[in-house]
């Protein structure tokens, strides 16, 4: 099966899907209008765009010294800076470092990086026990499945999957006891999780920001897991990428200032945290020791490409929840760790465009992604860059052979015109005086779920001809 | 009139290869509102397509051929104006950017953005139009098309145009900026989720019940007339310049053709 096969299947199941449907219903509702709030009681909301952009591309276009920067200034704070250039070399960074410190278990608060390198998977293989400690996380790791949204992990999941998935996995607890409301669900989830958080060994955590000045890392969430996955524990691994970089804490400013209200819908989330380094000397609590590790993984190749734009994401999820086509298949339908317009540009680039161009096929180009992106990445241009790459390199000789023949005629204007009068003659006829065709010879992608509306007959060029000749030139 | 020309401008049409081989009353239709804004009209016969199917699938090379055929079809015009947003958009933003690298071709396809417009904020921004030949009366709705919307800031103007109709009705249905799933080659590439996108369409249409929905777009329109008519729906499909030129003489698209 080919990749653009799978992924049609992958759609149809996604359509076919109610409980997903319903859940996804909700998405314009919820984080759709919420943003459209916030942007409206912020009158400099299109002007922080713009300031944001320019801290990501200034910053990207320095990176190199930024990092060195950030380096220093880490290790300085009592951090041990870790470089990996593959998902290979930074699991096995983990891996040390999980090792070394004798874990047996390890708390985790959400982090797509960690799916990017598909983390939990290898830390299983060593006998260690991996927590997702963020809700909606958790509750994925205990279904076996991955994110289908990036800050909103288990969006396709509705209340009562999450009362049916904790009766069967917490059997530990009475099972005819009342799971009835969110509120119930939730507390069962913290008296769980807590338990996990206190007998961690290793916390990892990932990063929204690193800023250079400080060589801090700044994270958020709505739960406050992150928090206790890196105070609790004696170890805490900052497992993030090499463009999460900012020169300074000024300028996270107006990257968080964004990065809520296009998110979910807030103006701030409910926990921010700057952490420095691991527990210094006149500190009562958090981590013996800290570890950040950079990883790469295509990244600075993509930095010296047409698609170093990509670079400034802040990872709000803005582009899917406004995404016609996110919102009716769902995340996991594109099967790949970031779905949705983002995803779409992102995934070709780190699996190959051979692996995920197929992605990229799959928009109308309607541009609200951009008109909502917090760093005015111009996604349409580069999932059109993914278009044109995939075109070089296509051995789909139809889509080729059918463009190029069409291009042929288009270009001859006078053998154009026949064609158009011909086809327009023939479609009509067929048509007859039901204005419609039910079905269309070749057709059939258009015609099974749509009629396909019968032309007028004739053609504007054609009739505009005669009536110049009838009438003259138009007065 | 707000734009320099003492004498009346000439205004090359842009016809598409869509009104021009599905629906050319929409050509008509642009015709007059260009006449009754002042404007000679004069539609090229070496015009065919703007190239962006082949520039949305990737394959640059054949747009620029097609770009540069259309730049050379429309020498010598004041205006260049297509009664589509996507079209419009494609000539007037994207022709540069193909160009780009080709120093000669990219001046001469800037010099030929500059003079290009879609239909309705031409009427509107460029020639001042206050008023219109159509007098429909009846409840209507008006979907943006994407391009027109996002990429050429086309929305008040059409509005702005129907409501110097005295006895049309405008409601606005939900969503009125979401995509109707056409997407052209998407359509027929991805038929699932165009499918999808043009039910959630309809749907919203369906909620405001209007006689008629208009569109700047004829693509658009092809895509929702298509579904409502797979769903047995009444309601018809225009294109807005059919009624703001009070050329509706042709059964709305999709719908069965009067007896003659």
């Amino acid at each position: 099966m080919t990749k653009t096969a799978a992924f049609e299947a992958g759609v149809s199941a996604a359509l076919a899907n109610e409980a997903l449907q319903h859940a996804l219903a909700d998405v314009p509702a919820g984080f759709v209008a919420g943003r459209a709030r916030q942007k409206a009681a912020l009158p400099e909301f299109e002007g922080l765009r713009r300031t944001a952009r320019d801290i990501r591309d200034h910053t990207l276009a320095h990176l190199d010294a930024y990092l060195e920067e950030f380096e220093r200034n880490a290790v300085s704070a009592g951090s041990t800076v870790h470089w990996a250039a593959t998902a290979d070399e930074a699991r096995e960074v983990v891996l040390s470092i999980c090792r070394a410190a004798g874990a047996r278990t390890i708390a985790k608060s959400k982090s797509m990086v960690s799916e990017e390198i598909a983390l939990n998977a290898a830390l299983e293989a060593q006998a260690m026990e991996v927590v997702e400690t963020d809700l909606g996380e958790y509750l994925i790791q205990l279904r076996g499945e991955r994110p289908s949204h990036i800050i909103a992990p288990a969006i396709h999941l509705r209340a009562g999957d999450v009362a049916d998935e904790f009766r069967l996995r917490h059997d530990h607890l009475d099972a005819s006891r009342d799971l009835a409301t969110p509120e119930v669900m939730v507390a069962e989830a913290r008296s769980v999780l807590r338990e996990k958080f206190l007998a961690a060994d290793v916390g990892i955590t990932g990063a929204n920001f690193l800023v250079a000045e400080t060589g801090s890392a700044i994270i958020v969430t709505n739960e406050g897991n992150a928090d206790l996955t890196m105070s609790l524990p004696k170890v805490h691994i900052v497992l993030t990428t090499i463009d999460k970089l900012v020169p300074t804490l000024a300028d996270a400013w107006p990257l968080l200032r964004l990065l809520a209200r296009s998110a979910t819908g807030q103006a701030f989330t409910a926990y921010t945290t700057i952490v420095t380094g691991p527990r210094r000397p006149e500190d009562d609590a958090g981590p013996q020791s800290c570890h950040v590790i950079l990883l790469d993984n295509g990244r600075s190749e993509l930095l010296q490409s047409e698609f170093r734009p990509i670079l400034r994401c802040i990872r709000c999820g803005a582009c899917m929840n406004h995404c016609p086509v996110y919102c009716a298949i769902g995340g996991h339908a594109y099967d790949s760790v970031y779905p949705g317009p983002i995803g779409a540009v992102l995934t070709p680039a780190l699996a190959g465009v051979g692996e995920a161009g197929h992605l990229a096929q799959a928009s109308t180009f309607c541009g609200r992604c951009e008109e909502v992106c917090p760093v005015e990445i111009p996604l349409v241009s580069m999932l059109r860059g993914w278009r044109e790459q995939a075109f070089a390199a296509s051995d789909d000789w139809r889509s080729r052979t059918f463009l190029r023949a069409w291009v042929q005629l288009a270009k001859r204007p006078r053998a154009y015109g026949l064609a158009a009068r011909i086809a327009a003659a023939i479609l009509s006829a067929l048509a007859g005086a039901k204005g419609i065709l039910r079905r269309l010879p070749f057709g059939e992608r258009w015609t099974r779920q749509r009629d396909f509306p019968a032309p007028q007959g004739t053609t504007f060029q054609d009739l505009w001809k005669r009536r110049e000749r009838d009438e003259g030139p138009a007065p | 009139m707000t734009d320099g020309y003492a004498r009346r401008p000439r205004v090359g049409l842009f016809v598409t290869c869509l009104v021009d081989l599905m629906r050319p009353s929409v050509g008509f239709a642009a015709a007059r509102l260009l006449h009754e804004a002042g404007c000679e009209v004069v539609v090229p016969r070496a015009q065919t397509c703007c190239g962006q199917p082949a520039y949305n699938s990737g394959d640059r090379e054949s747009a620029k051929t097609l770009a540069l055929a259309t730049i050379a079809a429309f020498e010598g015009l004041d205006y260049v104006v297509a009664p589509s947003g996507s079209c419009a958009a494609m000539l007037k933003l994207h022709y540069p950017r193909l160009m780009s690298g080709d120093d000669d071709s990219e001046r001469r396809a800037r010099g030929f953005a500059e003079r290009v417009h879609e239909l309705l904020s031409f009427l509107v921004d460029v020639r001042g139009l206050a008023s219109v030949p159509g007098n429909y009366a009846g409840k209507v709705t008006y979907h943006d098309g994407c391009s027109g919307l996002r990429e050429l800031k086309v929305s008040g103007q059409p509005r702005q145009l129907l409501a110097m109709m005295p006895e049309i009705e405008l409601i606005e249905m939900p969503a009125t900026q979401a995509c109707c799933g056409f997407g052209g080659l998407f359509s027929i590439k991805f038929p699932d989720i165009s499918n999808a996108m043009v039910s959630a369409k309809t749907a919203s249409i369906d909620q405001v019940a209007p006689e008629l929905v208009l569109a700047g777009d004829l693509g658009c329109l092809m895509n929702i007339a298509g579904k409502l008519s797979r769903q047995g729906s009444k309601i018809g499909c225009r294109h807005v310049a059919e009624v703001l030129a009070g050329e509706t003489a042709d059964p709305p698209i999709a719908h069965p053709r009067a007896a003659s």
